[in-house]
This record gives structure tokens, C-alpha cells and sequence, in this order.
């Protein structure tokens, strides 16, 4: 065998291995991108019930209205957040409002008996739920992408093309799931 | 073991499987054949019917099971939380949603179903919804998508229907040979449908073909339930809920009513509890690891 052709040979299977790192940088990226649009589909789910569950409660607990004033301009400051880290901090201090907005409902039974109310309760934990679960696939992408760009080979490449980590989309603590112990 | 390599070991197993089957529904009909002096047409006819099979529960598997437990759609209206859940774990998941069936029985239970996470059932029973909370739902929930992802779904169903066709197979050899085929024996000039040799080798094989059908439906099973456990937890966060909600199915005292030998292994917990009288033997065909095992590695997670 001829030097050239060794060459040529090298030269295809560096093409190949380029062409395929640049592929699933390209495929992750795509699937961070989708990720996040999830993310902000579920954070305006949220924001969308906010008005009717305002409306419903000050149908029986008018005098509370700081309490209300605090989730309306947690909403507006969601609705209205642009960067991942505004729309992370939006969120919690909306998490924040509605869990005092809750506990006001406690204290007025009819309130809580309302099947309206409770329709909206269930539904809002479900969003949170849902904003959760969306969040956690985004940043496992991200773990993932952030990797390969960082580790060896691929960091020469990624640098090459101008690819960029991405940011965590972060929760507090007390956002995460409420963990009950029982004993029985 | 990574999950990539989980989805393709499925697969290869799940030719593997294809290849056993056809293998032995050909030959026990080549050898049912030979009794009654036929053997290559039987065996084309074997051949035939196991190819057919094949196909068919590769493509149809998920419906007939959800025939043979009897399931129906859950419906969002009907069943908030349930399909709440599973939408939410299915996000984490990066998943489709999979269809949602629940089956009326009090035993609470669960499986998932079909060929891959395009064309995936996910079934409880009604006793499981009334049982768990959201949290406890969700932890099964997780399990069985994990299923989904890893491709187990697959292998389980179509061990689950062969291992039925099999078994209906045998049963209907059986009961033809009792009716006709013994009385070839005078006619047989060579005799050698008299040779007690070879009626203790079909007898073998009778008792045989269910056998090897029982064991393959074990070697799917065991590992896989922990795997999932695992998965699960990393898709919620939070391995207590599955944990507690095993906890919960173990403790229900009564087996299912709608679940079959051949559709045990699917289920989360095993749908059969132990009877007092339980013997060795059928604790050696147990398809399910011990419940108390898996809540131990789940709670030190």
C-alpha cells in the first residue's frame, strides 16, 4: 500500500468522525431547544390559570388583598420574564404567592368546598408538577450537551464551531417535591 | 450497563426468542407428524404457523393482551391523576405520552405493553387508583415508562403471547392425539408407533414445551424489575413513592382476577399471592423478585 492512498484513508475517516460529532451536537442542541419551549408552554399553562383562581377566591376572601396583589405581580413578572434565569426567579416568587394564597383559603370552608376551587387547586399543583418534570428534562439535556462539549475530543471541535454550554434552569429547595414522613 | 445497550440486548433477545419458537413449534409438529407417518407436511404446517405467529406478536401483541386482561381506555375526564402522571413522567422521560388502560380489578397492580415507546400501553388496575396517592402513582408510573424506554416492553410482550400460543398449542395437540391419533397404532406396519421409546419422548416433549416456556418468562424477568425500580426513582427523584407503593401492593391479601400465567411476568408486583400450601417447586417459578428486596435497595437509594 502506497503512502497516498493511507492518507486518503485518515483523511475520510477524520471527515466521518467530525461529520458525526458535529451531528449529535447538532441533534442535543435541537432537543435542549425543545426542552426549553416545553418549559415556557407549562410556565404560561400556569400563568393562564392564575386570573380565575384569583377571581374564585376573592369571591369569598375580599379583604385579603395583599395576598392577591403578591400573585398578580408574580404572574406579570412571569409572563413578562425573557432570560432563563428571569423566568427561573419569576417562578419561585409566583411558587412563594400561591403557597400564601392557599393558606389563606384554609381558613374559609366554603371556599374549600367549592368545587371550582378545588378543579383549580388540582389542576395548578398539576401544572407545577408538570413545570418540574419539564425542567428536569431540559437540564438532563443540558448535563448532557455541557459534557460533551467539555470533555476530550469533542471540546477541540465544539470550540472550533462556536458551540456554548447552556444554562441550568434552577428550582429552589423548597420548590422540589414536599416529602412527607409517615409512621405507621 | 447503559441503556443503549439494555434496548439492543432486548431486541437481540427478542429474535432470539422468535428463532426458539419457530424452532420448537415446527419440530413438535414434525414429531407429532412422524406419529402419524406426515412428518415434512406437519412440519411446513408447523413452520407456517409459528412464522405467522411471530408477526403477529410483534405487531399485535399489546392489543391481545389488553384483550386477555380485559382492559378499557382511561379517559382524562375519568382519570385526572392518572393521566396527569403520566403525562409529567413521560416529560421527564422525553417520551410520547402511551396510551392509558386501566383494568376494573380491586388488586392493585400495573403493566406496560406494546413494541416499542411509539406504540406503548401503559395499564393499572382500578384498585391501584384508589390505593395510592399522587405521589405513590407516580413512582409506578416512572417504573413502567422506564420500561418503555429500556424496551422491555417488547421482549415481555411477546414472550407473553408466545408462551400463550404455546401453551395453546400443546393443549390442542394433546387433546387431538387423545381423540384420533392413537389409533394409527394398529395400523402401523413398522410398528413404531408402538415403541414405548417413543411415547415417553412425547410425553417429555408435552411436558417439556410448557417448561421451557415457563423459564424463558423467568430469565426476562427478575433483573429487569430492579432496573426499572432504579430508572423510575432517577425519572421522579424521589424512590420513596414507588417504595411506599409497593409496600401497598404487597400488602393486598387477594390475587388478580383477570391475570393469566402467561401475563404474570408483565405485571409490577406478581398478581398471584403465595397460598399457605405453596410448595418448592412453585416458588422456583416464582417471576417476580422478592417485594421486600426492592423496597430495601429503593429506600437506600
Amino acid at each position: 500500500m502506497s503512502i497516498p492512498i493511507i492518507l486518503i484513508g485518515v483523511a475520510v475517516l477524520l471527515a466521518l468522525y467530525l461529520i458525526g460529532t458535529y451531528n449529535g451536537l447538532i441533534v442535543l442542541k435541537t432537543r435542549i431547544q425543545e426542552a426549553l419551549s416545553g418549559i415556557d408552554v407549562q410556565l404560561k399553562r400556569r400563568a393562564d390559570l392564575i386570573p380565575n383562581l384569583v377571581e374564585t377566591v376573592k369571591g369569598y376572601a375580599k379583604h385579603e388583598r395583599s395576598v392577591f396583589e403578591n400573585v398578580t405581580k408574580a404572574r406579570s413578572s412571569l409572563m413578562s420574564a425573557t432570560s432563563l434565569q428571569e423566568k427561573a426567579e419569576a417562578n419561585n416568587q409566583l411558587t412563594t404567592a400561591l403557597k400564601s394564597l392557599f393558606a389563606v383559603a384554609e381558613s374559609y370552608p366554603d371556599l374549600k368546598a367549592s368545587t371550582n376551587f378545588q378543579d383549580l387547586h388540582r389542576q395548578l399543583e398539576d401544572t407545577e408538577d408538570k413545570v418540574a418534570y419539564s425542567r428536569q428534562f431540559y437540564n438532563s439535556n443540558v448535563l448532557e450537551f455541557n459534557t460533551k462539549v467539555q470533555v476530550f475530543p469533542t471540546n477541540i471541535i465544539a470550540n472550533m464551531l462556536g458551540f456554548k454550554q447552556f444554562e441550568f434552569f434552577t428550582a429552589t429547595e423548597e420548590e422540589r417535591k414536599k416529602v412527607e414522613v409517615k409512621f405507621e | 450497563m447503559s441503556i443503549y445497550s439494555q434496548i439492543s440486548s432486548n431486541k437481540t433477545r427478542t429474535y432470539i426468542i422468535f428463532a426458539i419458537f419457530i424452532f420448537l413449534v415446527s419440530g413438535f409438529f414434525y414429531l407429532v407428524g412422524l406419529y402419524s407417518d406426515s412428518g415434512p407436511s406437519y412440519f411446513v404446517i408447523g413452520l407456517l404457523f409459528s412464522f405467522f405467529s411471530t408477526i403477529g406478536s410483534y405487531f399485535l401483541s399489546d392489543k391481545i393482551i389488553l384483550f386477555t386482561v380485559g382492559a378499557v381506555e382511561a379517559k382524562k375526564e375519568d382519570y385526572f391523576d392518572y393521566y396527569t402522571v403520566a403525562e409529567n413522567v413521560s416529560m421527564a422521560a422525553g417520551l410520547p405520552i402511551p396510551k392509558l388502560f386501566v383494568i376494573n380489578d380491586h388488586a392493585p397492580n400495573a403493566f406496560a405493553t406494546g413494541r416499542d415507546p411509539k406504540h406503548a400501553v401503559v395499564c393499572v388496575t382500578t384498585g391501584l387508583l384508589e390505593r395510592l396517592d399522587r405521589t405513590e402513582l407516580e413512582g409506578v408510573i416512572a417504573h413502567e415508562i422506564s420500561h418503555i424506554k429500556n424496551y422491555d416492553i417488547l421482549l415481555a410482550s411477546i414472550v407473553s403471547v408466545l408462551v400463550g400460543t404455546l401453551a395453546l398449542v400443546s393443549d390442542w395437540i394433546m387433546r387431538s392425539m387423545w381423540w384420533g391419533g392413537f389409533r394409527g397404532k394398529d395400523d402401523d406396519k413398522d410398528g413404531r408407533g408402538g415403541n414405548p421409546l417413543f411415547l415417553i419422548f412425547m410425553i417429555f416433549v408435552f411436558i417439556l414445551t410448557p417448561l421451557i416456556a415457563t423459564l424463558i418468562q423467568l430469565a426476562i424477568s427478575r433483573k429487569r424489575e430492579f432496573l426499572a425500580d432504579a430508572d423510575g426513582a432517577l425519572l421522579t427523584r424521589y424512590p420513596e413513592g414507588l417504595a411506599r407503593a409497593l409496600e401497598k401492593i404487597s400488602q393486598y391479601p387477594h390475587s388478580m382476577s383477570s391475570a393469566t400465567t402467561s401475563t404474570a411476568h408483565l405485571f409490577i408486583s406478581n398478581p398471584f399471592k403465595k397460598t399457605k400450601n405453596q410448595n418448592w417447586l412453585l416458588s422456583l417459578f416464582s417471576t417476580h423478585p422478592p417485594t421486600q428486596e426492592r423496597i430495601n435497595v429503593l429506600r437506600s437509594m
